[in-house]
């Protein structure tokens, strides 16, 4: 079967994440950018990419976007800001309402300004050998629901997290030109 | 993982923080007030300042980087990143605004050069830098001298797009120009431009500049923005168009909505309903030699 991504295109690093999946599926399957709630439910699996958290989910509740999102039962592929759409809670901001589609409390910024970003080799479950990751001003979930499998974790938080068909990360998979994480997620998608 | 083995200020760091903020609009602040209401409004940065352009063209004098104090109060203010000005070859301003924690650094046209001959070097630091751009020659030597971000010059502070539009439209009509090329004729147009060749045949090779290319200098209205957008921008800095217009908060929010709908001129007609009075502006005709900001850098 042929498998359709789509990578939700309001503002970040979307031809990243449509490039790196291109190269994922190579012949399963085709990946498109969306910007609209009705075409939402024709994907497999959709991309949340990096970006401004607090553009991005502006964006989506102006497009009316948010129910159709936390109604989607394909596998979500969230990256940086889009992990923290993907929570249930953001610390240290009341106003933010994130989608709440994993239990998890995440935190902002949690190393620090752009110049605290950095690149590092990590370890995570699932993968043989370390992933070269790549954290700009990245989040990290301080907590995590029963149910959610932690594919990684740093002293300042867990980084690479999974529940059920999604996966989030604090990092950019996308941009470090290793597919594994995307290969990982097609595979639990059956595709 | 060992702490020694963290890499800091790479350059894929600097280009992926400047590929996160695609599709945004950045806007420029004078206070914490002014930056919280670019947040709220969807904002994806502010640039931290202090006087917009127009009003540093009628203040005339030496413009220079903005007061620390001011800085500090608008990265607190927000969560979104904060971006400040250094005059062109300042690296000591740069110095400082990178131990001030701003995220990126605009080496900027629009305050007084600092040296007529240098650009800052710009690889030697850990935060990433945005530079104004004419043409291709112009972006790529800023590229090369280690900027992880490009933005039209266009003629800040005058709310007049119509810089901006010659400077995006020579920086894609260029690009096209050397795809056609075959190696020789890059090598030969990159000596022309004075560009270095890897980077004129990088360019050439992706259709589009190696690095995120935003527009800037005159953007005043939605319609602005996503003309600029629809010629192949990034995303867009807006100045003096924010917070001198009649109704900033509005006027934010249509911009925004604008350039992720760049294309859809249903969702544009809409959001630019009633915005009030749009910033003044100037016909760039008027300006003396010595009042046009984009021929400060070369």
């Amino acid at each position: 079967m042929a498998g359709r991504i789509g990578v939700l295109a309001l503002q970040g690093d979307v031809s990243e994440h449509l490039e790196a999946f291109r190269l994922a599926l190579g012949d399963r399957g085709e990946v498109s950018a969306f910007r609209t709630a009705s075409e939402i439910p024709d994907f497999d699996g959709i991309a949340l990419p990096g970006g401004e958290s607090t553009t991005i989910n502006r964006l989506i509740q102006n497009a009316g976007m948010q129910r159709p999102l936390q109604e989607y039962d394909g596998g979500i592929f969230a990256t940086c800001a889009g992990m923290v759409l993907l929570a249930t809670e953001v610390e240290d901001d009341s106003l933010f309402e994130p989608l709440g589609i994993m239990d998890m409390t995440v935190k902002r910024n949690a190393f620090g300004r752009q110049r605290e970003s950095f690149e590092a080799d990590i370890d995570c479950v699932g993968l043989a050998d370390p992933f070269h990751a790549v954290f700009i001003r990245a989040p990290v979930a301080t907590r995590v629901g029963y149910k959610t499998e932690v594919l990684a974790k740093l002293p300042q938080g867990y980084i690479a997290i999974r529940h059920g068909l999604h996966m989030a990360f604090s990092f950019h998979p996308e941009l470090s030109g290793d597919l594994r994480l995307h290969q990982l997620f097609l595979e639990n998608l059956g595709l | 993982m060992k702490l020694e083995e963290l890499r800091f200020g790479t350059e894929l760091l600097k280009r992926g923080f400047a590929s996160m903020q695609k599709g945004g609009v950045i806007m420029d602040v004078v206070s914490a007030e002014e930056a919280i209401i670019a947040e709220e409004a969807g904002a994806v940065a502010v640039m931290a300042l202090e006087r917009v352009p127009s009003d540093i063209r009628k203040m005339g004098g030496v413009a220079r980087m903005a007061d620390p104090t001011r800085i500090v109060e608008i990265t607190e203010a927000v969560s979104i990143p904060v971006m400040g000005k250094v005059r062109i070859g300042h690296f000591v301003e740069a110095q400082v605004l990178q131990e001030l924690g701003v995220d990126m650094i605009d080496e900027s046209e629009v305050l007084t050069p600092a040296d007529e001959e240098f650009h800052v070097d710009k690889k030697v630091f850990s935060v990433p830098f945005v530079c104004g751009a004419r043409n291709l020659g112009e972006a790529l030597r800023r590229i090369n001298e280690g900027a992880a971000m490009i933005r039209t010059k266009g003629e800040a502070g005058t709310g007049n797009v119509v810089e901006a539009v010659r400077h995006m439209r020579a920086i894609q009509s260029e690009i096209r120009l050397i795809s056609g090329m075959d190696t020789q004729e890059r090598a030969a147009y990159a000596r022309k431009i004075e560009a270095p060749v890897e980077l004129v045949e990088d360019a050439a090779v992706r259709g589009r500049l190696p690095v995120v290319n935003f527009s800037a200098g005159g953007i005043a209205t939605p319609s602005d923005a996503a003309l600029m957008m629809q010629l192949g921008a990034d995303g867009v800095f807006v100045g003096s168009g924010i917070f001198k217009s009649e109704n900033p908060e509005k006027m934010a929010r249509a911009i925004v909505e604008t350039v992720h709908h760049f294309n859809d001129p249903k969702v544009i007609a809409e959001v630019s309903r009633g915005l009030g009075e749009a910033m003044k502006g100037i016909d760039i005709h008027t300006l003396r030699p010595d009042e046009v900001l984009q021929t400060r850098g070369w």
